[in-house]
């Protein structure tokens, strides 16, 4: 029986510690429900990184690991290669992923790692208090940028999910943003896609997730998602970037093997 | 690969990888570096061939890391890596203590600080002994003085590491992993089940050194000692040679141990009543080892001197404590040594305690 409504199978009934408006808890039901969804719980194990997600074990009924800050990749390529047949997934913040764990992330995905990344970007370090972030945008204020961030100053945002999506190993990277009910539709969409690939043995995949820091943005929850969507998805376009799934070998056999142009198609450049 | 049984001549580095996998290691991931790259080279030969995996990690700190994961997941898995390395891991290290997570990390090492050279040192006593990375962590340090002990070792490394949840550490140099030596290799033991605890999928186990409530903290914290006590009660085994009637007892361990025996046999030959305490444990320090009517110590080892504080708080004062040492990836001679001790045994310098 199809369950279309209620508490996710795999995500626990305790109280999260998240702040209110915070959207790391529709983060994690959605994961929650895709592993539900591909019945796949008897065989995974997550891992909790460093930041406001660092409690992320306590609220799913699954295994678990935690990382040191920005290790979770490394951790989660110590589990996948030696358990192979099991799902693991990460759920990482933007500072552990941006930042301290940027040559964990590359790496793992440039070795093309079985793993899916849940990477929740909210432009700022929200457990230790609104610091500045790699993704922060410009001009914006947190406790070490006091007069906003200034690229002369402090660089530029870095789109980590666009740099991903350039790597080899990557099979699967997409942006979404879970500020309306048709973006957590595609949010859950995505993350389907990124647990897909790693259980077709593509590759990586990551799901960079736009999320909301009410209490670091010092917004009310209803406008800060509003400024997700003005501040934050112009700066990390929402899409996907690279989908191997979508690749099949059609065009490579039609060059060896070239079928009659239906009419209408041109087969040569004017 | 060479039969049980057979004394065969091998490469430091390499009869402790081969060692490993005989022990039931299953996975290895490791970063090169000199002096022990020819251990994840043998790993990368040898490794997958007995169903186990093996991984050129990023980094040392992605190499711990990895290793994190994996023990978590319930496989004998190790690394290995050389002095600088082993301070990038130490992070890691510090987290395997606070899950309880159970590793064999070998460090070869070399002179320091900083990048130092590529010669043989043991310069990493404090680092190894004191704290595994920061908090209240601690992991067992073996000490080998030749391949075959290293061999031996191995083995004993992966089972105290399971019996005590927690990181050991192998304590080599690089004279004894570039050196050969014939070694007669164990039976090799099938690897074991993964433990309850490890997340093997299907369960609601948690690998973590969180504990938010400093209460909740300071009681791992306390299991954590209790341990540690266990194991010093139980698991700090010295080697003594010629010291029954000594009135000097010179304390080295590994490579310097090989080196002060040789001096103690001089000695000796001269009519000296010398004798060498060697430490096989590092980390508990074999203080027990040191109730003994010696007349005076000696330690040397290759560093600016840094067993010598455990040796003082082992000798509690009864005797006076000397200490002779070359730090950069100078080897010192027999011949030295056994001028340190003539000078100990006339009374004169080095005396420090
Ligand atoms: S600080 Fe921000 S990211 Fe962290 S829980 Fe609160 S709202 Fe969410």
């Amino acid at each position: 029986m199809e369950q279309v409504a209620g508490r996710p199978r795999v995500l626990l009934d305790v109280p999260m510690h998240y702040c209110p408006g915070c959207t790391h808890g529709i983060v994690h039901r959605l994961v929650a429900e895709v592993i539900d969804e591909l019945d796949l719980r008897e065989r995974t194990v997550g891992v909790a990184s460093v930041g406001c997600s660092v409690f992320a074990y306590a609220y799913f009924d699954l295994d678990f690991q935690q990382a040191a800050h920005g290790r979770a990749p490394a951790v989660a390529t110590g589990i996948k290669r030696v358990r192979p047949d099991l799902v693991v997934f990460t759920y990482q913040g933007d500072g552990d992923l941006a930042a301290i764990g940027t040559a964990e992330i590359v790496h793992a995905a440039a070795r093309g790692e079985r793993l899916t990344v849940i990477f929740v970007n909210n432009a700022l370090y929200g457990m230790t208090g609104g610091q500045m972030a790699p993704t922060s945008p410009a001009g914006m204020r947190t406790t070490t940028t006091p007069e906003g961030r200034q690229a002369r100053a402090h660089g530029y945002p870095l789109r980590m999910t666009e740099m991903l999506a350039g790597l080899d190993g990557v099979a699967y990277a997409a942006r979404v943003a879970v500020t309306s009910v048709a973006g957590v539709v595609r949010a859950k969409k995505a993350i389907r896609a990124a647990f897909q690939a790693q259980l077709d043995d593509r590759g990586l995949g990551i799901v960079e997730v736009l999320s909301t820091c009410p209490v670091g943005w010092g917004l009310d929850p209803v406008d800060a998602l509003r400024w997700c969507e003005t501040q934050l998805i112009p700066v990390f376009p929402l899409g996907v970037f690279k989908d191997t799934a979508s690749v099949d070998h059609a065009p490579a056999r039609a060059r060896r093997h070239p079928a009659p142009a239906p009419a209408g198609v041109r087969t040569r450049a004017p | 690969m060479p039969p049980a049984g057979a004394r065969v001549l091998m490469k430091g580095n390499e009869a402790i990888a081969e060692a490993a996998i005989r022990a039931g290691c299953r996975a290895y991931f490791g970063y090169p570096i000199t002096p022990q790259t020819e251990l994840a080279e043998y790993m990368a030969r040898h490794l997958p061939r007995a169903g186990g995996v093996f991984l050129q990690a990023e980094s040392e700190v992605a190499a711990i890391n990895m290793v994190y994961g994996a023990a978590g997941a319930g496989v004998r898995v190790m690394t290995s890596t050389s002095s600088p390395g082993f301070s990038l891991m130490l992070e890691g290290l510090s987290y395997l203590v606070g899950a309880r997570l159970p590793c064999v990390v070998v460090n070869v090492m070399r002179g320091g600080p900083g990048l130092g050279n590529i010669a043989p040192a043991q310069s990493d006593y404090a680092v190894m002994t004191r704290a595994m990375g920061h908090g209240d962590s601690h992991g067992i340090v073996l000490a080998p003085a030749t391949v075959q002990e290293a061999v031996d070792l191995v083995r004993l490394a992966f089972e105290l590491a399971e019996r005590y949840r927690l990181p050991v550490l192998l304590a080599a140099d690089g004279l004894l992993g570039q050196m050969m030596e014939p070694v007669v290799l164990p039976d090799p033991v099938p690897p074991p089940p993964p433990p309850p605890w490890a997340t093997t999928g299907g369960g609601r186990r948690r690998i973590s050194s969180i504990y938010l409530q400093p209460e909740d903290l300071e009681a791992h914290v306390r299991d954590l000692v209790a341990v540690y006590e266990a194991i010093a009660r139980t698991e700090a085994p010295a080697e003594a040679y010629r010291l029954d009637d000594a009135e000097v007892g010179v304390v080295a361990y590994g490579t310097a141990a090989r080196i002060a025996r040789a001096a103690v046999d001089r000695a000796r030959d001269d009519g000296l009543r010398v004798g060498l305490l060697r430490p096989i444990t590092l980390w508990p320090f074999p203080t027990a080892a040191f109730a003994r009517p010696v007349a005076r110590w000696l330690v040397v080892e290759l560093s600016a001197g840094q067993m010598l504080d455990d040796v003082r708080l082992a000798v509690a004062g009864r005797a006076p404590v000397a200490w002779y040492g070359r730090a950069g990836g100078v080897v010192p001679t027999p011949v030295e040594v056994l001028a340190a001790i003539r000078r100990v045994l006339r009374a004169e310098g080095e005396v420090v305690a």
